[in-house]
């Protein structure tokens, strides 16, 4: 079964980074979540394996800090 | 309020059985005369078993109720002879639009593969079906259709059921070997027998309006608008029915309140801002539901059996009430005539609930999908679900995850006891379990389709072509399978017209266009055996009817 990968696989991971960063660059929080949405829905087709995208959804939620802590326009 | 309908008053009518000093034993009582419990009226009658139906009340469904009717229940409704009569008066279908904010996103066919029978859906308005049922058992005699007979109490005893009844002329009991529940979602008897149903109910309100309108205006198509601008970025779905009359469902929230929502002025007014102003349109009637999902851990109790909203209920995203309740009636017929004939243990039964529980399952899960698409529960589903059909204007792999409502399908009873695996491999999709597809035949040089050729009793299919004749031998044996106590009628499936003599009870269904045989991923020599509701038990590749005994031994959980 295919596997998430969890070790770098990015060439310039800080590219990768930066590409998110700019992302956001000038968007309200309402449009940050719409682009994030948007890109969800892009890489999952993409990947277009269930078992990556499940593992990747579990892992995204482990260890979440309590919503209280989160600052609410987030 | 409906102008275009005029609601029938079926008469009560005395029975002898209330006049009877003991109570007079049944073998099977329907409580509920809806869709659901006169269609399994209908089957078991077919089945040649005497039932009695009791419904509290004495017309058909009032209000908006059902509106999407899809092949699969055509195809059941056609075995019991109410098809026909659907199809002359629903509005066929096929193009389904989907708008978000001002503009269209885009639009589908839903045209099925060609070559069927029925069409992927129609629209009919319920109470015409549940009318054209009342009809149908008029030509029954073995339906004995009650009308304002109430079950007020039962009680479940080793072999039967007592049932307390109230009618306008006082109360009567009656005795049943089966009884089957078919008292919609409220299921008095459900209660009475100490049973819940659990699930979900979903936190919002919706107004559904039937409005007549001018034909011309708008096609017969499914419309449905996210986010339109006429009603407050909630959503709204546009359905033509017969007589001219619209269906249309607005999303209100959870916030609104119903009482203030079914005022005929609050209603046009929404209406209106949704047509426009030079649109002229008259009320037929308005509701607001809450939705939910929800069924029961088992639908057999003793001797009581669930089917229909009284076993499982769902949001009506994807048209899944009706039509899956047929299908459990299609299910529970030939099980229940052949208990009650002794022809196969009361254990069958349980397959019932196993087949249909997995199908009611699948119906829960695919119409919670479509509600939560529809009304997002919280800001991050809601940016996604936006997300979603903005991309969808321009990328086909949003399409496909844009649901207005998934239509409904029948369920493949792929792990059910009742099947024999396959010991050779077949492609395709007719694997052990599955209902049967369709496809054109000729019979008798009369133009017809397979699934008409199918009837209420176990069926075997056999592809032979002129080169792989049946001999005489085989013959003698297809007229012994015809006529045993269990007949299995068996369908000689050929490319060709052939001039042979057949015994009773087989045919010859001519395959003049192949489709028949690519459907089944046959050649010569492969068989199928069918159950009554025309799912597949099993199969071969080589006609053998030991094996063939077996599987239908199987089937009927012996
Ligand atoms: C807005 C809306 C839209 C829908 N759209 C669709 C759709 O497009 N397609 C679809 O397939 N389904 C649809 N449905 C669902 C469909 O209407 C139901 O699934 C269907 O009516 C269920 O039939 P039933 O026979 O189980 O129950 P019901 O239709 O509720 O019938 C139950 C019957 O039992 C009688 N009864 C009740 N208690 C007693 C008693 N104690 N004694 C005797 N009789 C009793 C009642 O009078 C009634 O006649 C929709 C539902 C709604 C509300």
């Amino acid at each position: 079964m295919p596997q998430l990968i969890t070790d770098n696989n990015l060439a310039v991971p800080d590219d990768y980074y930066a590409l998110l960063t700019e992302l956001y660059r000038e968007l309200e929080p309402a449009q940050c979540q719409d682009v994030n949405a948007r890109l969800l829905l892009l890489l999952g087709n993409h990947i277009g394996d269930m078992d990556v995208l499940a593992e990747a959804a579990r892992i995204a939620r482990e260890h979440l800090p309590a919503a209280s802590t989160l600052a609410k326009d987030i | 309020m409906i102008k275009t309908y005029a609601f029938p008053t079926y008469p009560y009518v005395r029975s002898a059985d209330q006049d009877s000093a003991a109570p007079v034993r049944r073998p099977v009582v329907i409580g509920g005369a809806g869709p659901i419990g006169m269609a399994l009226a209908v089957d078991l009658a077919l089945h040649d078993i005497p039932v009695v139906v009791l419904d509290d009340n004495n017309t058909v469904s009032v209000g908006s109720r059902a509106v999407c009717y899809a092949k699969r229940l055509l195809e059941i409704m056609d075995r019991l002879g109410v098809g026909e009569r659907m199809m002359q008066k629903g509005v066929t279908w096929n193009v389904g639009k989907v708008f978000f904010e001002d503009d269209q996103v885009y639009s589908f066919n839903m045209l099925p593969e060609s070559h069927h029978r029925r069409p992927g859906f129609i629209n009919l308005q319920q109470y015409y079906v549940e009318q054209y049922l009342v009809e149908r058992i008029g030509d029954l005699e073995q339906v004995d259709l009650r009308w304002k007979n109430k079950i007020t109490a039962l009680e479940q005893q080793d072999d039967g059921v007592l049932l307390s009844i109230d009618t306008p002329e006082g109360p009567y009991q009656l005795e049943a070997d089966y009884l089957v529940a078919c008292d919609g979602a409220n299921s008095g008897i459900r209660a009475l027998c100490g049973l819940g149903s659990s699930g979900q109910v979903f936190q919002d309100r919706f107004l559904i309006a039937d409005v007549l309108m001018d034909p011309k205006r708008f096609p017969p198509e499914r419309w449905f608008w996210f986010n339109p601008p006429f009603h407050n970025g909630q959503s709204t779905l546009l359905h033509r029915q017969p007589d001219n009359v619209w269906r249309i469902d607005f999303d209100l929230g959870w916030e609104a309140d119903p009482e203030e929502e079914k005022k005929p002025e609050n209603i046009n007014a929404r209406v209106r801002a949704f047509l426009g102003e030079d649109v002229e349109f008259e009320l037929e009637w308005a509701s607001v539901y809450t939705f939910c999902c929800r069924r029961m851990d088992d639908f057999r109790h003793g001797r009581v059996l669930f089917a229909g909203d009284a076993a499982h209920q769902v949001s009506p995203f994807g048209a899944r009430g009706a039509n899956s309740g047929v299908q459990d009636t299609d299910n529970l017929a030939w099980k229940l005539a052949l208990v009650l004939k002794r022809q196969a243990p009361a254990a069958l039964l349980d397959s019932y609930t196993r087949e249909r529980l997995q199908a009611a399952d699948e119906n829960i899960l695919n119409s919670t999908r479509s509600t939560d698409f529809i009304t997002p529960k919280n800001d991050a589903s809601r940016a996604l679900r936006d997300a979603v059909l903005n991309l969808s204007r321009r990328y086909a792999f949003a399409r496909s995850m844009v649901n207005s409502g998934r239509l409904s399908l029948p369920s493949v009873y792929a792990d059910s006891s009742l099947n024999t695996a396959d010991t050779e491999p077949f492609a395709g999709s007719m694997v052990p379990g599955a209902p049967s597809t369709d496809g054109p035949v000729q019979r008798n040089g009369q133009d017809d389709y397979l699934l008409s050729a199918l009837g209420n009793d176990f069926n075997a299919l056999w592809f032979i072509d002129h080169a792989s004749l049946p001999d005489a031998a085989d013959m003698a044996i297809l007229a012994q399978l015809a006529t045993q106590a269990l007949p299995i009628k068996t369908r000689l499936v050929s490319p060709v017209a052939l001039d042979i003599q057949l015994p009773a009870g087989v045919e010859l269904l001519v395959d003049h266009l192949g489709v028949v045989a690519e459907r089944f991923d046959a050649r010569p020599g492969t068989f199928y055996l069918m159950r009554p509701d025309q799912h597949v038990c099993g199969r071969g590749r080589s006609f053998d009817p030991l094996r063939i005994q077996t599987m239908q031994g199987t089937a009927t959980g012996h």
